[in-house]
């Protein structure tokens, strides 16, 4: 089923236009002489009906489990006018509006979007949005070459380790000095004072995790002290739901913050699509990477949207671009707008408390069991670290045969923390989910 | 229309978390809390879903208008792709579950439809093996240059820094390439598009890492001496990456692993129909041959003899991880869905028809615009507004005028070689009679740029708002509400 609108009888006038008699004919007159390939591995096509049926079994071999994972990625609850919105087949089949008197919707929803995340993060100027929170740590760490004419950065490694690794794969063949700072085993903060030694006059910039990778919320003062002197910048990598209780970047502080907008709205979705932001304070709005858009009048002095600051992207400046990026995850900031404006403030806010009751009741369940125990002293969001007597990996697998995705083992990610076990709870776990998870692992223990 | 923050009254709410069935507490101090508002809107969820309805109406669509966007393959977007990839079973997998211990076996799901689509791409374009991890078509693009880079490297061939690049090219390949730690060298094309041989020849050398080619053209033509230029640039020791953004233009009928190319991109949201979304998401999977394979991002999904799937990660020569898992599984599904209901036939049948349909447009328009090229055309067909010109009548214009007649432009000034252009591309799913009206709109407006030019540099006059002063956006900021 190809959906192709025209019969044999319009193409045979079609083809007495362009002077053909076949599409044998066309192909040669359009210089492609090759043989057709085969295509032996390819299959049949299917109707509707047996490809829903296939993907509607294919989707029951995904097990349904309780979610307790987060790490960087969180199951919180949608609320159902998103999917109505982004359901608008204006908004998602339409592309990048490169005409702004027909694109209005797609550009004030996107302003709109800007917005809000500046409001969110403090900041002043947001862009329209990266593919993920992963490529963001690449942009901003590009900007802050850009902004300091540095090459050092500084990441803890309580930055989500995905994301390093991505930052390392995209920046391979920059000449960019990456120095990670690592952490204390017993512990789940960033290890401040060793970033607060490693920041010299050479360093571009420090990026860190708020909260971080380990659920730990840290205080920031002496980092943004520290970058200020140094002439470096500050980076924050932010979990947006938790900005509603905790102190802005913007606040703290801090140059640039970026993350990942999955949880305002966005499905998990077996990893992505997702969504990038990075914010920034004004002075550097002119070194963001991506689309940005922005409010004008029309020649009539009406008001309305445009993408605006392109002199810094790849079709007009090619080679010497901020980024090769020429497109955003409109869709997903659409779906972020929607989100905040349908919870308000003091929805998210409300939200982001439960998922704090929520992961404390948990947290304070889970380490009385033997042998089980809370690590690191510090203040957490939803998620938090647990050290278990056994293997983490073992205790997840036997769990997740009960229904149960407890966490994620932290061992694999770092050496050391074999028994340590990252645990997340949204607003959406219940009290007996989690006294069910609690009651599952006291039975393997 | 007023911004969503200057409607509502405080106090409205849309949306409420559940009871909260645990003590109320949390473990942050009053210290690290939130002093300054956020000033999120307050409002109702009818005020919500009123106000961004109403912003969706000031947009065009391909459900709503003809949208012949010359190199965005503007096609139908199936309904039945958007049921299916809401299916809870896949919306509700978190990432991070399939890396559990024991939870690929969880998964199978979400592995098999990676797996039977980057089987699918292989083999229709020609490679052995493919990532579908990039996140959109410039991320491909990326993702293709660094592994060209990677082997390079493994090969201690370091001195190879060069990609070579036609003038024709999309602004994205040269920035890539610069990503990817490359310098650009600029190769001619000629009037077609193509690549000036001689000038290729003179550009390749032991520090040419390789090129990066449009197939077909950005101009919209197939250059016949693309096995040629693919054997010239391995004679010189370099690799040929297809940038695959037209690629609608020629699945089913030519593989580009057969013609030489070692690594391309396709975009999804163009050739294999999932939605655009107003500027993404996308995916932008890559196709790499045999050598550049072990290059690939990881993880990579394998199938077992049992036939059940798994993750593997152990290719220590990887470029790493494009994507924080697997790519942009919610937009993947959907192309894949495409891949199978069109199956092997239905994938030459897009071709065919697409490029039938964009040399029915050539042809029809050929009396009323200036064409550089007056042959056979692949998916889109690139006018010039150079008659118009002399009386006033832009490139621009035409494409506003356009608006005013319900119709979406095609891509103007793009490709920059040809001055004025207008680039229609209208794709296999429109009728010839959509096109048919489309002619019509265009012939009168070529009429009236001889008649009464200033009605079309006027235009628009139906929209929501009439052209914008893009000089006061750039020089006067303003990208936040305050």
């Amino acid at each position: 089923m190809p959906y192709i609108a025209n019969t044999d009888a319009d193409r045979a006038e079609m083809f007495k236009v362009i002077g053909c008699r076949d599409f044998a004919g066309m192909w040669a007159a359009a210089q492609v002489n090759s043989p057709a390939p085969a295509l032996e591995g390819l299959p049949n096509g299917m109707s509707e009906a047996e490809l829903l049926e296939y993907f509607q079994q294919l989707s029951q071999r995904n097990a349904g489990v309780i979610n307790f994972l987060g790490g960087g990625f969180y199951d919180h609850l949608i609320p159902s006018a998103v999917d109505t919105v982004i359901s608008r087949s204006e908004f998602y089949t339409s592309y990048t509006p490169y005409q702004p008197e027909a694109s209005q919707g797609t550009l004030q929803a996107i302003y709109e979007y800007q917005s809000s995340m500046a409001r969110l993060t403090g900041m002043d100027v947001v862009n329209a949005s990266l593919y993920d929170g992963g490529s963001a740590v690449y942009e901003a760490a590009l900007m802050a070459m850009r902004v300091t004419r540095k090459k050092q950065l500084i990441i803890s490694e309580a930055v989500s380790p995905v994301y390093r690794t991505m930052l390392k794969s995209y920046a391979a063949n920059q000449p960019l000095e990456i120095i990670e700072i690592p952490l204390n085993v017993g512990d789940t903060d960033s290890n401040l004072k060793a970033i607060l030694a490693a920041i010299n006059d050479q360093t571009a910039a420090v990026i860190v995790q708020y909260p971080n990778f380990l659920g730990t919320v840290e205080v920031w003062d002496q980092l943004i002290e520290q970058t200020k002197k140094m002439k470096a910048l500050s980076i924050a990598v932010c979990y947006p739901t938790s900005l509603a209780l905790l102190r802005s970047p913007g606040e703290i502080g801090f140059d640039i913050a970026i993350g990942e907008g999955q949880c305002l709205g966005m499905a998990l979705n077996c990893g992505g699509p997702y969504l990038g932001f990075i914010a920034s304070s004004s002075n550097y709005m002119r070194k963001l990477p991506g689309r940005i858009v922005g409010r004008t009048v029309d020649k009539d002095g009406k008001s309305g949207f445009v993408l605006t600051l392109q002199a810094r992207e790849q079709h007009i400046r090619r080679e010497s671009a901020m980024s090769n990026i020429c497109s955003n995850e409109n869709l997903c900031a659409l779906t972020a707008v929607v989100y905040l404006t349908l919870t308000g403030e003091k929805g998210l806010t409300e939200i982001a408390e439960q998922n704090a009751a929520k992961a404390l009741f948990a947290r304070d369940l889970l380490v009385k069991l033997p042998g089980v125990k809370s690590v690191g002293k510090s203040v957490f969001f939803n998620e938090f670290v647990i050290e278990l007597p056994v293997a983490a990996d073992e205790v997840v697998a036997q769990l997740l045969e009960r229904g149960y995705a407890a966490g994620i083992p932290l061992g694999t990610h770092y050496p050391g923390r074999e028994k340590q076990l990252l645990i997340a709870v949204t607003e959406k776990r219940t009290r007996v989910e989690i006294i069910g998870l609690v009651k599952a692992l006291e039975e393997i223990l | 229309m007023k911004l969503i923050f200057d409607k509502g009254r405080d106090g409205r709410r849309a949306y409420r978390a559940p009871i909260c069935d645990v003590p109320m507490a949390s473990a942050i101090p009053d210290e690290m809390r939130r002093t300054i508002s956020a000033q999120l809107p307050e409002v109702t969820e009818l005020d919500a879903v009123r106000h961004f309805t109403n912003l969706s109406r000031k947009n065009f669509g391909v459900d709503s208008h003809f949208y012949p966007l010359g190199s965005c393959t503007m096609k139908y977007n199936p309904k039945s792709h958007e049921t299916i990839a809401r299916m809870a079973g896949f919306t509700d997998q978190h990432p991070w579950l399939g890396q559990l211990p024991g939870g690929e076996k969880l998964s199978q799901g979400t592995l098999e439809t990676l797996y039977r689509q980057e089987r699918f791409l292989s083999e229709l374009l020609g490679f052995a093996e493919t990532t579908l991890q990039p996140m959109a078509g410039a991320n491909g693009e990326f993702t293709g240059v660094m592994l060209i880079a990677a082997y390079f490297k493994a090969r201690g061939e370091t001195q190879r820094t060069v990609m070579l690049i036609p003038d024709a090219a999309h602004g994205t390949n040269p920035a890539s390439a610069i990503q990817a730690g490359f310098t650009c060298r600029e190769v001619a094309s000629d009037s077609e598009g193509n690549v000036d041989l001689d000038d290729l020849a003179a550009k390749l050398g032991d520090d040419v890492a390789g090129l990066m080619l449009t197939c077909p053209n950005t101009v919209g033509m197939f250059d016949r001496n693309v096995e040629k230029i693919c054997a010239m640039v391995h004679d010189a020791g370099g690799l040929c990456y297809c940038d695959g953004a037209n690629a609608n233009a020629i699945i089913g009928r030519v593989r580009p692993g057969d013609l030489g190319f070692d690594v391309m991109h396709v975009n999804v949201h163009k050739t294999f129909s999932t939605p655009h979304g107003g500027g993404g998401p996308g995916a932008g999977p890559v196709g790499v041959v045999e050598r550049l394979r072990a290059f690939l991002p990881v993880p990579r999904v394998v199938q077992g003899t049992d036939g059940s799937y798994t993750l593997e990660s152990n290719h220590p020569q990887s470029i790493g991880k494009m994507a924080p898992f697997y790519g942009n599984f919610g937009v993947l599904i959907r192309s894949c869905a495409y891949m199978l209901m069109l199956g092997r036939v239905g994938m030459i049948r897009v071709s065919e028809n697409a490029v039938l349909n964009a040399n029915y447009l050539r042809v029809k328009l050929a009396p009323y615009y200036d064409q550089k090229i007056t042959r056979m055309c692949m998916h889109e067909c690139v006018f010039s507004a150079t008659r118009q010109v002399v009386n006033g009548v832009h490139a621009l214009d035409i494409a506003k005028a356009l608006i005013d007649r319900g119709i979406h432009p095609p891509t103007i000034y793009f490709p920059l070689i040809i001055p004025e252009a207008l680039m229609i591309e209208p794709t296999e799913t429109e009728s010839k009679e959509t096109m048919d009206e489309f002619v019509d709109a265009m012939i009168e407006i070529a009429e009236l740029a001889e008649t009464d030019p200033v009605s079309l540099q006027d235009a628009p006059i139906t929209m929501p708002v009439r052209r914008m002063d893009e000089t006061q956006a750039a020089r006067k900021p303003d990208l936040a509400a305050k």
